[in-house]
């Protein structure tokens, strides 16, 4: 029961951070249909800004938190407006593949700035661990924990109460009635990339202070688990890529924990494929019947 | 739009034209004094693993200097396979008509194995510092050894099986688990010999698991590690995993010994581990500089007054492998292949490494160092010869 309770909180630490990547995807999606891949490296960078923050500059864990939110939300309009708004009219393959550009540009392009190899994340605060029972609590986890959920309170704080909200809920329904309705269908988009990205650099600090180790390509393989999350929850839902996340982070613990860790990813995706020929939609997702 | 293109035209022209006469010059064969001994040195520059090759590339040239200044005359002709196994073939055969009395190189064991054939047909003998694949000199369809091919590193499976015997000799275990890298053959290497020997003293492998590299969460296999009954925990694999394995263990509570190959040896393991974190933990490795012999302390002064940079275990390799070439080509003293080929193969060699002859693989017969970290520092080194079938 110990090393159950003990998985959880494993599990729990790592599906927070598949959770906050996976949002990104879902808000993204849900607003204009596109599977953003270069995500998984708005969270990379985010952990790069985060290490340059508080390595170059010696700011605190805050600070470097708040300054790599905001650099992503740039980062993320930035290439909304460079790489994909052309592309708005396009046939969504297109869109598609220059998501995939992006995320090779983003990778090779700090490979080049910031060398190849792994950086070490500087220890930002004590680490220190609690003991409840005979369970390990670090700090570290608490923190990550507690970010986590103040940012998704926040986010749906954001989308279902305030006015930016209500629009980013209209042009998710329909953009071109939105826009009929006098909603500026461009800035909306442009807010969704910054506020997903911001989430995505949240994640990125928290995994250097967890894991205390960076790399370029660190963005790949947890992009693509947060994704199989958002379409867990039904991609384009904002309360299933949160419940997608710990799904798939407690799942991978587990697998790992009471199996072999040779298994955990193969389990992930197989959860994948089991999903999208069950329940197409999502845990959380209705079927939308189509009218022709 | 006509003249863009024109210029682009013109542009691309002088590009290939620049590019090629580099590849041109990449061959510094000062061949001014042609009546030299030519030495191939074809190494990683580029790449992935320039690190290796450039480091050794500076150890040979400094043995290459030394000869030199004791009144020999040895020419150097450089080559940078790119870190690439092709270019690796293709730069065979360039050594081979250039007309070199040996090779020493390349760093890793894929791009030696692929100059191997061409180089032992061509008979130039080649000392590979570094490439310590299994059944590395044998050639891979007869499974005979290579003539002219031999190497001055000890396998991967041979640490494996000392890294055992000090920890049951030593160490006085009893209850092993292995958590190796599922990908490298380096760390499978190192996983079986260890497991083999570790059983054939009267230990108990209690548990195998596996990660990938790249992998920065261990604390789920760890929880289910720390609830079994061991009292030493194998990490065979490099040390950018190797650190966070040892960091997230320490946290957990796993306080027992952790013990590796040389994939540890590196300063990332403290940034990745943190000092305090590394104690208890002990590796095998080929070099250290701890209770250094006067030949090794000579070596790394000369090196520093050469590159201003402390030397590490690859320099020192490739040292002792242009020295070992050389002294070969002076007993011989000739520059007819197979002469110097006998020469080598019978050599009873004094380096900067460990003193060693070679057996019938062309391996070297020497004994591996198992180092102790004390708060992330080399603290004390002890020889280990395993007693392998």
């Amino acid at each position: 029961m110990t090393q159950f309770l003990q998985q959880m909180i494993n599990g729990l630490s790592l599906g927070s951070i598949y959770a906050l990547v996976a949002l990104g995807y879902t808000m993204v999606y849900g607003i204009i249909k596109l599977i953003n891949f270069a995500h998984g490296d708005i969270y990379m960078l985010g952990a790069y800004i985060g290490f340059i923050v508080t390595t170059k500059l010696g700011l605190g864990f805050v600070p470097a938190l708040l300054i790599s939110m905001v650099g992503c939300a740039i980062i993320g309009m930035t290439i909304e407006r460079i790489a994909y708004k052309p592309l708005r009219h396009a046939t969504r393959i297109t869109a598609l593949i220059t998501a995939i550009g992006v995320s090779y540009f983003l990778e090779a392009g700090t490979q080049r700035v910031m060398g190849a190899g792994v950086q070490t994340f500087p220890n930002v605060f004590v680490n220190e661990t609690i003991m409840l029972g005979n369970v390990r609590i670090s700090t570290q986890q608490i923190v990550i924990f507690v970010v986590t959920i103040t940012l998704m309170v926040a986010l749906q704080f954001l989308v279902n109460k305030t006015k930016i909200g209500r629009a980013m809920r209209a042009v998710s329904v329909d953009g071109d009635a939105a826009r009929l309705m006098g909603v500026n269908v461009n800035a909306v988009i442009s807010f969704t990339f910054a506020i997903g990205s911001a989430l995505a650099g949240a994640a990125g600090v928290l995994v250097g202070v967890y894991y205390n180790s960076i790399n370029p390509l660190m963005g790949m393989l947890p992009g693509i688990k947060a994704f199989i999350a958002a379409v867990f929850g039904g991609i384009g839902i904002i309360p299933g890529a949160m419940l997608g996340g710990f799904f798939i982070g407690i799942v991978e613990t587990m697998v790992a924990g009471y199996g072999s860790s040779l298994w955990k990813d193969a389990v992930v995706y197989i959860i994948l494929i089991l999903i999208l020929i069950i329940k197409p939609a999502g845990l959380l997702g209705k079927n939308t019947k189509e009218k022709v | 739009m006509k003249t863009m293109k024109k210029v682009f035209m013109t542009a691309m022209a002088v590009m290939m034209a620049a590019s090629m006469a580099a590849c041109g010059d990449s061959a510094s064969d000062s061949s001014g004094s042609s009546s030299g001994v030519k030495i191939g040195l074809h190494y990683e520059l580029t790449g992935a693993v320039a690190d290796y090759g450039t480091a050794e590339l500076k150890g040979s040239q400094l043995a290459i200097k030394h000869a030199n200044e004791a009144g020999g005359n040895y020419i150097e002709v450089v080559y940078d396979n790119k870190s690439d196994t092709t270019e690796s073939v293709t730069l065979a055969a360039q050594l081979a008509s250039d007309g070199v009395v040996g090779v020493v190189g390349p760093a890793t064991s894929g791009a030696s194995a692929a100059s191997y054939q061409i180089l032992n047909d061509a008979k130039i003998t080649v000392v590979s510092p570094s490439a310590t694949a299994i059944n590395q000199t044998l050639n891979p369809t007869s499974g005979e050894v290579y003539d002219y091919v031999f190497r001055i590193c000890f396998e991967d499976s041979y640490q494996g099986a000392a890294m055992a015997q000090y920890a049951i000799d030593t160490l006085g275990k009893a209850k092993a688990i292995v958590y190796a890298d599922n990908a490298s053959d380096y760390a499978k290497g190192l996983a079986d010999a260890f497991n083999a020997q570790f059983k054939k003293l009267g230990g108990t492998i209690v548990a195998t698991d596996y990660y990938s590299a790249g992998d920065t969460d261990f604390n789920s296999v760890l929880t289910k590690f720390k609830d079994m009954d061991f009292d030493v925990l194998y990490i065979p694999g490099y040390y950018n995993e190797a650190g966070l394995i040892i960091k997230q263990a320490r946290e957990m509570g796993i306080d027992c010994e952790i013990i590796g190959p040389d994939g540890f040896d590196s300063e990332s393991l403290i940034d990745l581990a943190g000092a305090s974190n590394l104690n208890k933990v002990y590796y095998t490795t080929a070099y250290t500089t701890v209770g250094a012999s006067p030949a090794l302390q000579a070596f790394i002064d000369a090196y520093k007054a050469e590159y201003n940079e402390e030397p590490g275990m690859f320099a020192a390799l490739a040292y002792d492998s242009t020295n070992l070439l050389i002294q070969a080509i002076e007993k011989a003293g000739s520059t007819d292949p197979e002469a110097v080929r006998n020469a080598v193969e019978s050599i009873n060699f004094d380096g900067v490494t460990g003193s060693f002859s070679f057996d019938d693989t062309h391996t070297p017969i020497k004994s591996v160092l198992v180092v102790t970290l004390v708060d992330g520092v080399q603290g004390d080194a002890v020889a280990v010869s395993p007693d392998v079938d």
